[in-house]
């Protein structure tokens, strides 16, 4: 099918990247390459000239990707690398000086001395195995096209302009042509090539837009004006729709709609089981900016506040009165609710300053975390006195990581005494009543969970660390990534040896790792006897909506099956399953891709 | 002018390896000094001064490679060199 046959109904599948279902019309955005350059050679009095010429060019492009950058919305300042990174390759000596050197030694125009830089560059990068670094050629093009238009004198159409709503068709998007996108007007993008992981996708995401890239040729059989189904879901696209395709549609989308927004709805109201049995459900958060959203998706409190940003944002320890200033505004935005605070958990060789550390051959294994601390009392009582004086303005609770026996607990809380024994001295006011935990995540810990429980107020359960330490499974390690298992009976063990001595010792667990957002690692964490989960903020809803659904007793005797099984897939398809039964929304096709988190 | 040159294997520690920003650091780096920094595995030699030529040397941890600085300030920018590899280019994951 060709443009001419107009009015035809066409579907074409690609990679849904960003859900949500649109539609409206086409609006074709020429992203083509600029195929036409002309070869030439420049006489020896042109040179200077042509050097110039090219010297301008990239100037132009340079200015052209900072305004970009700096227009850029507030929710995509994050992506800004991607763009200074381009900014970058413009003067770097492989396309830059290579470029200028073969204007005056070839003694061509620049168009083709840039062609030729961009030839070289790309042959040097598809000899690298790495798939990361061999896909970083993509943006060395889409630099050169940028700079080949500014020679050409083209105009390049900005997408910023667009301002009726409708549906971006185009070969490609750059990540500068995405942050240009009017996001009020924009419904929808979708694009011959791509991937899942490209950036286009990444800030679709961010925008939450639907988006279908890697449709191949889209560009060709969409005309101008065409109307459009975009499924961001399952990755359809239908062009020129028939009325009863339209309604289809139309009746999906509002499914999806409806189902949004009824969890959201109802996100800040608390999850109690089918049973009866109230679950608190609380945020992870990382930087100050992130508790209104905790807020905005009905957490009960911030469950992990990790403190590392502070001291990694520069070259300098924070003060105590940076760190004052900060947990007191968490605790006052958050309060009446709860937010529980991690005192630090870095490795000493992110500390770039001030400490002579011998480089570790395990560093996951290393001087980290509370280890750390207590090395370095200084910055450890620093953190506590700030984190003391914070808990006087809402409600806070402290909480040590990767604590592996008693020893370093009662180390700890030596110092952590001292520490108001100096408030106390000073006059300056604390809760005394402050609650202290610990987290769950190193397997020694585990086994003396019993132990500890006896001297703290709470555990909270890392279980991200928690299976790199017992499955002896290193996180990064790309190739190892099969073996880090959720589900592993090993694991599901210690959860319920941590829980049943809290319970015997009567004080709380929760769970705060990766699985507590598991839609599929719920239903287990509640048939254990979990009953407080801390998670990503945008999770919460749909964690919400099937702790409604579940009966804990029910999955009490379901988990009875679980513990029979001895692999971890065996486990993950009786998890699944069963959840398909509970949540049906849960099996629809493409469903569980409209949740970015998982 | 004194011309010094400095040779040293150096084992690159960070997870990710010689990516685009461990990358950019040492670039960056290079631009504060007046000497030039050649990067060198088996038998291929990178220009530190380029990003791009540092990333199709394809450095990933653990990998062991070749500086070779050369100009009259070599001493201290192999030194800060160091440093930014033992600081694992304070990546964070």
């Amino acid at each position: 099918m060709t443009k001419s046959d107009i009015g035809v109904q066409k579907a074409l599948r690609g990679v849904a990247v960003s859900p949500g279902i649109v539609i409206g019309k086409a609006r074709l955005v020429d992203r083509s390459k600029v195929k036409i350059f002309y070869q030439y050679l420049i006489g020896d009095d042109q040179l200077s000239r042509e050097v110039e010429r090219f010297e301008e060019a990239t100037r132009t492009t340079e200015e052209q990707l900072n305004t970009i950058k700096n227009g850029m919305p507030e929710q995509l300042k994050g992506h800004a690398f991607i763009l200074d990174s381009h900014l970058m390759i413009i003067k770097d000596s492989m396309l830059y000086d290579a470029t200028i050197h073969r204007i005056l030694k070839e003694k061509i125009n620049a168009e083709w001395a840039l062609k030729k830089s961009l030839e070289e560059i790309r042959s040097a990068f598809i000899q690298v195995d790495d798939e990361y670094i061999s896909n970083r050629v993509n943006d060395v093009e889409n630099v050169v096209e940028r700079i080949l238009r500014n020679l050409s004198g083209d105009e390049q159409e900005s997408l910023s302009h667009i301002n009726e709503r409708v549906i971006i068709v185009a070969h490609e998007l750059s990540p500068g042509d995405t942050s240009e996108l009017n996001t009020s007007k924009v419904m929808g993008f979708i694009t011959d090539v791509g991937g899942r992981t490209s950036h286009a996708a990444i800030i679709a995401q961010a925008l939450q837009i639907p988006v279908v890239v890697g449709l191949e040729s889209a560009t060709q059989l969409v005309g101008e004006g065409d109307l459009l189904i975009v499924d961001g879901n399952s990755g359809e696209v239908v062009i020129n729709p028939d009325d009863d395709v339209i309604i289809e549609y139309q009746e999906k989308h509002l499914r999806h709609e409806k189902y949004k927004s009824s969890i959201a709805r109802i996100s800040h109201l608390p999850a109690v089981s089918l049973d009866g049995h109230p679950i608190v459900v609380k945020a992870n958060m990382e930087f100050l900016e992130e508790v209104t959203a905790a807020r905005e998706h009905g957490s009960e409190g911030i469950g992990l506040y990790r403190t590392e940003f502070l001291y990694l944002k520069s070259k300098e320890l924070p003060t105590e009165e940076e760190l004052f200033q900060d947990y007191r505004e968490v605790a006052e935005i958050i309060a009446p609710e709860p937010v529980t605070i991690r005192t630090l958990d870095l490795g000493a060789d992110k500390f770039a300053s001030g400490y002579e550390i011998d480089r570790e051959a395990n560093p996951a294994l290393g001087l980290r975390a509370i280890r750390f601390c207590l090395k370095e009392p200084e910055i450890f009582k620093r953190q506590l006195r700030a984190i003391l004086r914070a808990s006087h303005y809402g409600n806070v609770q402290l909480m040590f990581p990767m604590i592996s026996g008693l020893q370093e607990l009662l180390d700890a809380k030596e110092m952590m005494g001292q520490v108001k024994d100096d408030l106390d001295r000073e006059n300056i006011e604390y809760d005394r009543s402050i609650k202290l935990g610990i987290m769950i995540e190193v397997p020694s810990a585990v086994i003396m969970a019993e132990t500890l429980a006896n001297h703290v107020d709470f555990f909270s359960i890392g279980t991200n660390d928690l299976i790199q330490y017992a499955l002896a499974v290193d996180r990064v390690n790309e190739q190892l990534a099969y073996m880090y298992q959720p589900f592993h009976p090993a694991l599901i063990q210690m959860i319920r040896q941590v829980v049943n001595a809290a319970r015997d010792a009567g004080i709380s667990v929760s769970v705060c790792g990766e699985m507590a957002g598991d839609p599929f690692c719920v239903c287990i964490l509640l048939s254990l006897g979990i009953n407080e989960l801390s998670m990503n903020a945008r999770a919460i809803p749909i964690i919400k909506k099937i702790i409604r659904t579940i009966s804990i007793k029910e999955a009490r005797a379901d988990f009875e099956d679980i513990m029979r099984l001895s692999t971890a897939k065996e486990v993950r398809e009786h998890v699944s399953n069963r959840m398909k039964t509970l949540v049906p929304e849960l099996a629809e096709k493409g469903y569980l891709e409209g949740w970015d988190y998982l | 002018m004194i011309r010094m040159e400095l040779c040293k294997k150096i084992k690159i520690m960070n997870d990710l390896g010689l990516h685009a920003r461990a990358a950019a650091r040492i670039v960056a780096l290079g631009k504060q000094h007046k000497s030039q920094l050649f990067l060198k595995k088996d038998d291929r030699e990178a220009d530190g001064s380029s990003i791009l030529s540092i990333l199709t040397l394809s450095c990933p941890k653990g990998t062991e490679i070749e500086a070779r600085i050369v100009g009259e300030d070599s001493e201290v920018f192999m030194e800060k060199l160091n440093q930014l590899l033992e600081q694992r280019f304070e990546e964070t994951i």
